[in-house]
């Protein structure tokens, strides 16, 4: 085109934008310049539905996000939701919680396998590498995050390198989750596990931490500690954490063989059979569900959970502190995963819809601040390392744990809500109610895994 | 009429008959074109959604196929099926779905019975105790569950509850210990899924005629024998075909397990159909879950057989 009419055209195209024009006429007065009416018309469709979006994002973008959110941080992922749908109204959000577990793995998967999932999915991190592997996600691009102001040096390095598979990024951490230890503070008090300030006082040793759960029994005439073990995978978390501390591996780095100290996890096992057999400070038969009433009710002083319940325990106003996993065996470790943003395998990549996933991903990493809230140690450095995630009680209690975390052992059968969790807490859970001494339950469990070992991967 | 003779009466007679056939022949063909044009519809739903995809499992079932589509053209024979029949896990949770079948079959057969000679009678109310009844049949799975996981809650759950007013202190833990599992399951399938049955054997009680009991009871028999040797009898075929229903629906039992233990504890609730679900879904292991598959679908396939052969038997015993 020659210059003057490409001014000329540019002239038309910004009166249109502005509204300042009818379609009609645009194409009237295009044509009139000498431009054809079907090069008009592409120049009519990019203008959209008019109005300039203050992302570049086309109007009435359709954004599919699929979380599997539903306990106290879920409330939290809808408050960022929403504030994101009023900062972007040009793009169309459509959120939806998934049931957490299998559940929610397994539509993910057939949904990236048939090519149709959606725009953006979280994802644990230590389920994303099986995906990844099995062709169901789309790396990242980073100079397009880069625009965002998403890079490397904006998380944690160890967690950022986690994303990555072989060299590219798959994931986009969203926090660490800890599992972590809650306690009722009138009950800790009248038993008399405070100091003056407040705090717990320090619990060195298996022993003496039984026996400040015994203290806090004959508060709540009840039990001193409360955890779901019922077809839970807390049994699993419970498990690794003490295990780790005592130094246990459970797979060899490749995730090909089974390293399993047997002595190290028997006395992890023992311990965890006093809970609920030998001293019974623990209810042996609860679930997920009992045991966070347990708490929330004040019939027992202890509660063991991901931090993701803090939100429940202050609409319950139950009287509440958080500190890290007990140090019971003196390695300090706790067991934790990350919930990372994924982009699922698209049959064809709409470059609008990918653009706004990017945009989506942003917003919410910067809304993070929320989402602490719901008690996770957000990955974004800038708020992580901000003064008022910083002064946020009584997150900011744990949030020094994250370097100090064990992830779930990397192979293709593991990660959160993966067959390894169920078949490794179902005999933990035996343990726990009496139905499988710590020895019988160790032999179950190893079994379990080296028959997943010898089955030939499908990814 | 006299005056026709007695052939031409049948030849007449013949030709009658015959114009009748010729149009019942001609007739026949497009009748059944008409049949099959309206089954065509649902035949293409079937043949797309249900022969196909099974065509397609059989496919699978011989390679390593994986749910993320890799693994196509891993050919392994055979290999899949003898996995499927030397995995402990395959042999617990087909255990598991028999005695599922066996407790819950007699229980959903003999209760909804019951119910059914109750609200048979000539008793008030009769349309509210039929509505009672059938009532949660139309509950959806997972209403159930839920309301059946706090009611077995131990504690604080309504069932134990009750029991620690009445004196039992320590009540039964429903779900965690591995044999009371499965009772625990069976109850709360008779209370769902009882009244379908009941429906069923009550419009059968209500086609006896009344002078059958009338009869029996000039005669001097009493309740139970009347029930033992009128209703029982007559309602032979229904039951039969109730039976043949329940074995096989309780055969594919998923929904209620899956939801209220998740096949624990420890796996001793677990059914084929959750550990098929699990292989292929969870474990990505498409080509082992669709051996599994059709290894439980050929036993189905044969007790669905045994039993049709049986009530094959009884109605030509009838006949």
């Amino acid at each position: 085109m020659i210059p003057e009419k490409h001014g000329a055209l540019e002239e038309l195209a910004a009166k249109m934008r502005a509204g300042r024009i009818s379609r009609r006429a645009f194409l009237e007065r295009s044509v009139a310049l000498g431009l054809s009416s079907s090069a008009a018309l592409t120049l009519l469709e990019a203008c959209a539905s008019g109005g300039p979006s203050a992302s570049g994002i086309p109007t009435g973008t359709h954004l599919v996000y699929w979380n599997l959110f539903g306990g106290g941080d879920g409330v939290r992922m809808v408050q960022m939701q929403d504030d994101f749908q009023k900062a972007h109204p040009e793009i169309n959000l459509e959120a939806i919680t998934l049931a957490w577990g299998e559940p929610y793995y397994t539509k993910l998967a057939m949904a990236a396998a048939g090519g149709r999932p959606p725009d953006v999915a979280i994802s644990h991190m230590t389920r994303m590498p099986p995906f990844a592997q099995g062709d169901l996600l789309d790396p990242f691009d980073l100079n397009a995050l880069a625009k965002y102001d998403i890079t490397a040096s904006d998380f944690l390095a160890p967690i950022w390198q986690r994303g990555h598979i072989n060299g590219q990024l798959y994931a986009v951490p969203l926090d660490t989750h800890p599992f972590v230890m809650y306690y009722n503070t009138e009950i800790a008090k009248k038993a008399g596990l405070l100091d003056a300030s407040g705090n717990l006082l320090p619990i060195n040793g298996p022993d003496a931490f039984i026996n400040a759960l015994k203290k806090a029994q004959q508060v709540t005439g009840g039990y001193g500690l409360a955890f779901a073990i019922n077809g839970d995978v807390t049994n699993w978390r419970v498990f690794y954490s003490l295990y780790s501390q005592l130094g246990g591996q459970v797979l060899s780095p490749d995730g090909k063989q089974l390293v399993i100290d047997d002595n190290k996890a028997l006395q992890a096992l023992s311990f965890m059979d006093d809970l609920t057999q030998k001293s019974k400070v623990a209810p042996a038969t609860i679930d997920y569900g009992g045991a966070i009433a347990l708490f929330a009710s004040g019939k027992c002083g202890f509660f063991w959970q991901g931090e993701w319940e803090v939100t429940t325990f202050q609409t319950a106003n139950t009287p509440f502190n958080m500190v890290p996993f007990p140090n019971i065996f003196g390695g300090g470790q706790c067991q934790a995963d990350s919930h990372t943003f994924v982009l699922p395998r698209q049959a064809s990549v709409d470059p609008a819809r990918r653009e706004a996933s990017y945009l989506f991903i942003s917003s919410l990493l910067k809304d993070s601040f929320v989402w602490a809230h719901g008690g996770h140690i957000p990955a974004y450095l800038p708020i992580a390392t901000s003064q008022e995630y910083k002064n946020l009680k009584p997150q900011s209690n744990y949030a020094g744990v994250a370097a100090n975390v064990v992830v779930d052992p990397t192979a293709w059968f593991s990660g959160s809500g993966s067959e390894f969790e169920s078949v490794v807490s179902a005999p933990i859970q035996a343990s726990f109610q009496g139905q499988l001494t710590p020895q019988q339950a160790l032999a179950q469990l190893k079994a379990s895994v080296q028959k997943l070992l010898n089955t030939p991967s499908p990814v | 009429m006299s005056d026709i003779s007695i052939q031409e009466q049948a030849a007449k007679a013949k030709a009658q008959t015959g114009d009748v056939l010729a149009r019942t022949r001609a007739n026949r063909w497009r009748v059944d074109l008409a049949g099959y044009g309206f089954l065509l519809p649902f035949l293409i739903a079937y043949a797309l959604f249900l022969i196909w995809p099974a065509i397609l499992m059989l496919r699978m079932s011989f390679f390593n196929w994986s749910l993320d589509g890799h693994g196509t053209t891993d050919f392994l024979g055979l290999a899949n099926y003898g996995e499927v029949l030397s995995d402990p896990s395959f042999w617990q949770a087909l255990w598991n779905t028999i005695v599922f079948t066996v407790i819950s079959t007699p229980a959903l057969v003999i209760i909804s019975f019951i119910l059914a000679l109750l609200v048979n009678r000539a008793i008030p109310a009769k349309g509210v105790f039929r509505t009672i009844f059938f009532a949660p049949f139309i509950i959806p799975v997972s209403v159930v569950t839920i309301i059946w996981s706090w009611l077995y809650e131990p504690g604080f759950g309504l069932i134990n509850g009750t029991l620690a007013e009445i004196g039992i202190q320590n009540g039964p833990n429903w779900l965690t210990q591995p044999g009371l599992a499965m009772i625990a399951i069976v109850i709360l399938t008779v209370w769902w899924t009882v009244g379908f049955n009941f429906v069923l054997y009550l419009s059968g009680m209500q086609q006896i005629s009344r002078d059958l009991y009338d009869a029996a009871s000039i005669d001097g028999a009493g309740g139970w024998a009347r029930t033992r040797w009128i209703t029982i009898p007559l309602l032979g075929r229904i039951t039969l075909m109730i039976v043949i229903l329940q074995i096989i629906a309780s055969l594919q039992v998923f929904g209620q397990i899956y939801l209220l233990t998740a096949g624990g504890p420890n796996f001793s609730t677990r059914p084929v159909i959750q550990y098929i679900y699990e292989s292929g879904f969870s474990t990505f292991r498409v080509g082992f879950a669709s051996a599994m598959s059709f290894i439980f679908f050929i036993l189905v396939a044969v007790i669905s057989a045994v039993w049709f052969s049986i009530l094959q038997r009884q109605q030509r015993g009838n006949n």
